[in-house]
């Protein structure tokens, strides 16, 4: 119930800096509702590329699933090459429009959640998951984000995303999600 | 449980709910079978009989059938039929039983005291040396009547091989079932588990105090990885370092005064010192790489710990204090999880081999031999046996995490499997419980 509250709050407060904000925040109102609406049922762990686009119908009612993984209709998944704690081009977008919902709103808080695939040590793998998270936070902050909104954290290998030991599966795990706290 | 609020959740729902409650009503769920492969070089022929009324104290405590399991599951013993009637008072002809093969034979008798409590006494002879070994009473509370067989196994143990029984202490694991996180305590024959900690996220890395009285874990119930220190009698609980970030990897130093750490609050994942009620945090190592993994010689002198500041992690070692770090492993690229024998010359640590296979090495200190323990492939966490004659660590076999145990040659394994559980994150308890 304190992730649905949490998650209100930041439709809230997004409706709220763009209702009163410059021309230029314009592009963010529409993405943001757009986006939260677009969940989908039991997905809310999914990659939301593409929310929006496909021209939902205006009578549509879309179910918010909340669980301890919900995310609030943004994408903020962030997927890492194997080994790699770069923050690949294609997750630029995903990071500057968190970053702008951030700045506009200096009271939110986010923990940046860094994951592994199940392969190594647990703690091993916690500490590269930490550098997974850290990087989007790096990359965050050097959009504005202030430290003290963000959190980096890691559930190492421990919290897979899928299921499986394969590449498809290792790929889908080797991930870094930012939460609303 | 998070089910999902959507049309799909009821039925899974309440498979979940069954699926619990059919591991509840089965008594055994948290006990071990245990399976052994391979054979000691020698095997002690040893006569273990009946003790005398031993019936009277329950099922569940059939000191002789206790002690015998525990003495053949060391591989180093084998168990002779014993028909005949004795205890601790008999006078056996040694000189048959030297006739039957026996090394060594154990009598005793459990009876009532008069608060409620039990008296075991046994007796062991060298039947080799024709000598009465002695014995010992033991008067415990009908709960400790498995901790008193394993001591006396534990005494014939140190009486025949030279070296200390492991029979008495304890190992903490981490079980997973149906997404509950479970932090268990067995004997160390898999019997008589009960539960320290359970929850609905995960609970890696725990570790016990050198006195035996309480664990060090990391739990990630607030959504981050917290260390937390909970004295396993009471169940009283406290987080010990709780910093902005990751807080993981405990391991007591061997006075049980502080502990070593991983955090992350300063940025990337780095170790540091803290004393066991909190106070004192220092920074130990100042590298721009991942540290991790400390633990500490018997000594108290030197951390051991994991470094990819390198490239790859490999196991470094330095001063306990902080201060220059030496590498310690130079074979294969991938090598984690040191922990280090009671005696302080052996390391044992998980390797990645050709093909992403994790297997249990050794690594001699002194001489720099490196034995590959296991033919296993996702091997984890290794932790010494308080005698350093075992190891135990987690693997996997037939789809399901298991608990391993090694003798230091490789050469005896058994394997702990525990029904429809996954079980991982093995530690060994001191002597002391």
């Amino acid at each position: 119930m304190k992730r649905l509250s949490s998650a209100l709050a930041v439709l809230a407060v997004a409706a709220l800096s763009a209702a009163c904000s410059s021309p230029v925040k314009l592009e963010e109102k529409s993405e943001v509702p757009i986006e939260s609406r677009n969940t989908m049922p039991g997905g809310g762990a999914g990659n939301a590329a593409g929310a929006g686009s496909a021209g939902a119908a205006q009578s549509q009612v879309a179910t918010v699933s909340v669980d301890r993984s919900a995310v609030s209709g943004a994408a903020r998944i962030v997927y890492f090459d194997y080994d790699s704690f770069v923050v690949k081009d294609e997750f630029r977008a995903l990071v500057e429009s968190n970053a702008k919902r951030m700045t506009a709103s200096k009271s939110l808080r986010a923990s940046i959640e860094g994951h592994t695939d199940e392969r190594g040590g647990r703690e091993y793998n916690l500490a590269l998951g930490q550098k997974r998270a850290e990087a989007v936070l790096r990359a965050m902050s050097l959009l504005g984000v202030t430290e003290a909104q963000l959190e980096a954290v890691s559930f190492g290998k421990e919290r897979p995303a899928a299921q499986g030991s394969d590449e498809a599966a290792w790929a889908r795990n080797r991930r870094a999600e930012l939460k609303d706290k | 449980m998070h089910a999902r609020p959507d049309a799909t959740s009821l039925a899974s729902r309440r498979s979940c709910c069954a699926g619990l409650l059919t591991l509840a009503l089965t008594p055994a769920w948290a006990q071990f079978r245990v399976e052994i492969s391979g054979v000691g070089a020698t095997q002690l022929p040893v006569a273990v009989a009946r003790f005398r009324d031993e019936d009277k104290a329950g099922p569940n405590a059939a000191i002789s059938a206790i002690i015998r399991a525990d003495l053949e599951r060391s591989g180093q013993f084998r168990n002779l039929d014993v028909s005949a009637a004795l205890d601790e008072t008999s006078q056996p002809a040694l000189a048959d039983w030297r006739g039957r093969g026996a090394d060594a034979l154990l009598a005793g008798s459990v009876s009532r005291l008069a608060d409620g409590r039990w008296d075991v006494r046994y007796k062991l002879w060298d039947v080799v040396k024709g000598q009465d070994l002695g014995g010992q009473s033991l008067a415990v509370v009908t709960a400790d009547l498995r901790l008193a067989a394993h001591r006396i196994a534990d005494a014939v143990y140190e009486h025949l091989t030279g070296d200390k029984g492991v029979f008495a202490t304890r190992i903490a694991y981490v079980t997973r079932a149906a997404n509950r996180f479970t932090l268990r305590i067995t004997d160390a024959d898999g019997e008589g588990g009960q539960v320290a900690l359970t929850s609905v996220e995960p609970i890696i890395s725990p570790a016990w105090s050198p006195d035996g009285r309480e664990l060090a874990y990391v739990s990630f119930e607030q959504q981050k990885a917290v260390v937390w220190v909970q004295e396993v009698a009471s169940g009283q609980r406290r987080s010990l370092a709780n910093f902005r970030g990751s807080n993981s990897a405990p391991a007591w130093s061997p006075d049980g005064r502080q502990l070593a750490l991983s955090l992350s609050r300063d940025g990337g994942t780095q170790l540091f010192s803290i004393g066991r009620d909190g106070s004192g945090l220092k920074r130990l190592t100042q590298s721009g790489a991942i540290d991790t993994e400390a633990t500490f010689t018997p000594d108290g002198r030197t951390i051991y710990f994991v470094s990819d500041r390198g490239g790859g992690p490999q196991v470094y070692r330095m001063p306990a204090a902080g201060g220059n770090a030496e590498r310690v492993t130079f074979t294969g690229a991938y090598n984690i999880s040191p922990a280090l024998s009671p005696d302080g010359r052996t390391l044992a640590y998980v390797s990645r081999l050709g093909g992403g296979n994790f297997r249990l090495h050794t690594l001699d200190l002194s001489s720099g031999n490196i034995l590959v323990l296991s033919d296993t492939n996702e091997d984890e966490s290794p932790s010494f046996a308080p005698n350093g004659k075992l190891i135990i660590y987690a693997s996997r076999a037939q789809g399901r995490d298991v608990l391993m145990t090694s003798t230091l040659d490789g050469r005896i394994k058994t394997r702990l499997l525990s029904s429809g559980l996954d079980v991982r994150e093995p530690v060994w308890g001191p002597y002391n419980r």
